[in-house]
């Protein structure tokens, strides 16, 4: 056993690093939106990377513990309690069986991470626990979380009490800049279009979800209606005929048949995917070369270095 | 050939303009050569009708370094066989009781119901992509007179097995889901089984031919009403 879930909140989903090189079987990829909050989370448990973690979105999680274990919760900022005390985020907590874990309702930023020392014991599917909703598959019979269900995990009575200080933490506005790598049918987008697409803002629309970010703002047109359809990467950004532009998820579909401008950076997606509806959102093209530097750089971040150990 | 950008850690190459069996075999030999080539550089590919989706691991290799692997591999050309993979036979029941737009497509067509029957069973398709859904592949291409466009309204529950056509591709659903193709029949094969080995009895460049069946031999098979 581990923890029994009392309340699932919104939406309460198991996932690892995600699910790779099941494409040509139609599977998508899953994994978390936030990544590097989930990485994190992972790290500050000194879990192995991609290790299996909950992802909570819009907040209200409500845990018991039947083990005696240590929890961490990053992303979005909400209000965690264990056994009815308040604790910090960004740390790693320790949890005695009978306590209650509660995850309130998120103020800034809506995906929470909450992993727990040595991960949560799914069995894989296709390589992989990560959920799908979609397609059934990951997780606890490939569905979310809900009121009644057991969490497995590994009793553990010591673990590092690290912590990522406050100003080192992942900031998330109310407005976000996301880099785009231009490409796929680029050139069919005139350039007028381009330019407007990459100089006015755009906001969140309520239909988004772990399939796409929908955006509401300025149309853009492009000079075919559909295409062949072809495979489509995370971050693809199709405009279908209403020139709404969408940016594609972990849950999108693996291939498909609208015109795309681009694709958005996976650093900046992991911000994307914590605006609410409403929120405001720009677009600016770097090249390929500039995506590659900054994956690297941010590969090279040596995070850990920066933890720092509460002891007991 | 084509390669442009996709993302961060993925290129699309274009080996075509139009699903041919030249061009999808064309796809089906890039993928494979690539997959020696790149080994665990390659995170995934995603086979289309006329495109290759290739997606790498940026911390390991790069846009510059695939390119070239992809321009060699093409250049190594392949002595194609447009014959394609293995011939799969999926026996489908043709009935209006399961193939509800059956009729109204025979209809359309000014045809019998026989005729759209022969028609969509005397031909052979090719798998030419899989996605939407786990398992989903779109066959190509039937005949230009039974070809009939999505309905107006999709329906919000298509079964499982249902075998259906939509401009001129035809597939048969894995899963219950929403759409909007012409259902006319169905067939008894799972064509998605996350348990069995291999889930899927298709794969991309594949053959298939629909044999049809009698209701009693559909039930027969395992099929479901």
């Amino acid at each position: 056993m581990g923890f029994t879930v009392k309340q699932p909140g919104m939406l309460a989903l198991l996932q690892d690093a995600g699910r790779f090189g099941q494409h040509r079987i139609g599977l998508t990829t899953g994994g978390p939106l936030d990544k590097r909050a989930f990485d994190l989370c992972n790290a500050l448990l000194e879990n192995p990377v991609g290790t299996t973690a909950v992802e909570l979105s819009f907040g209200g999680l409500e845990l018991v513990a039947t083990e005696d274990t240590f929890i961490c919760v990053t992303g979005a900022d909400a209000p965690l309690t264990i056994a009815g005390e308040e604790q910090p985020l960004y740390t790693v907590l320790p949890v005695r069986a009978g306590d209650t874990v509660h995850l309130g309702f998120s103020e800034n930023g809506c995906r929470s991470y909450l992993g727990v020392a040595d991960g949560f014991k799914v069995t894989e599917s296709f390589g992989s626990t990560s959920t799908v909703v979609r397609e059934g598959i990951g997780g606890l019979q490939g569905g979310k979380l809900e009121a009644g269900d057991t969490l497995h995990c590994s009793a553990i009575s010591t673990r590092k009490q690290l912590q990522l200080p406050a100003q080192h933490r992942p900031v998330y506005s109310d407005e976000l800049t996301v880099r785009v790598i231009p490409g796929y049918q680029l050139s069919h987008f005139p350039r007028y279009q381009q330019r407007r697409f990459f100089s006015l803002p755009y906001t969140v629309s309520t239909r988004s979800d772990r399939m796409g970010y929908r955006m509401e703002g300025p149309e853009i047109s492009c000079d075919i209606q559909g295409i062949l359809s072809e495979g489509i990467c995370l971050g693809a950004i199709q405009v279908p005929a209403d020139g709404q532009p969408i940016v594609l998820l972990n849950d999108r579909q693996t291939i498909g048949g609208y015109p795309k401008i681009g694709a958005a950076l996976s650093l900046d997606l992991a911000l994307l995917a914590q605006l609410r509806p409403g929120q405001q959102v720009h677009f600016t093209p770097i090249s390929q070369h500039e995506a590659h530097n900054a994956l690297h750089l941010a590969a090279n971040n040596n995070v850990t270095a920066l933890f720092e150990d509460l002891g007991t | 050939m084509r390669i442009h950008p996709a993302g961060e850690n993925a290129l699309i190459v274009y080996l075509g303009e139009a699903a041919t069996p030249v061009v999808s075999a064309q796809v089906q030999a890039l993928a494979e050569g690539l997959q020696q080539q790149l080994g665990a550089d390659l995170i995934d590919v995603v086979p289309s009708y006329a495109s290759l989706l290739v997606i790498y691991d940026p911390l390991t290799t790069d846009h510059m370094a695939v390119s070239r692997c992809i321009r060699a591999v093409v250049a190594q050309g392949t002595d194609t066989e447009t014959g394609g993979g293995a011939l799969i036979e999926l026996p489908v029941y043709y009935h209006s009781e399961v193939g509800e737009d059956l009729e109204s497509l025979a209809e359309a067509a000014q045809l019998s119901i026989d005729d759209v029957i022969g028609l969509h069973s005397g031909a052979e398709y090719r798998v030419y992509a899989i996605g939407f859904a786990p398992g989903f592949a779109y066959l190509g291409e039937v005949d230009e007179r039974i070809a009939a466009p999505r309905l107006a309204t999709p329906r919000q529950r298509v079964p499982r097995g249902a075998v259906a056509i939509a401009d001129r591709q035809t597939a048969v659903y894995p899963a219950p889901s929403p759409g909007g193709w012409n259902l006319i029949g169905r067939c008894p094969i799972r064509m998605f089984d996350p348990d069995a080995t291999p889930t899927m009895p298709v794969g991309v460049g594949d053959r298939v031919r629909f044999v049809p069946v009698t209701r009693e031999e559909y039930l027969t098979l395992g099929g479901e009403l």
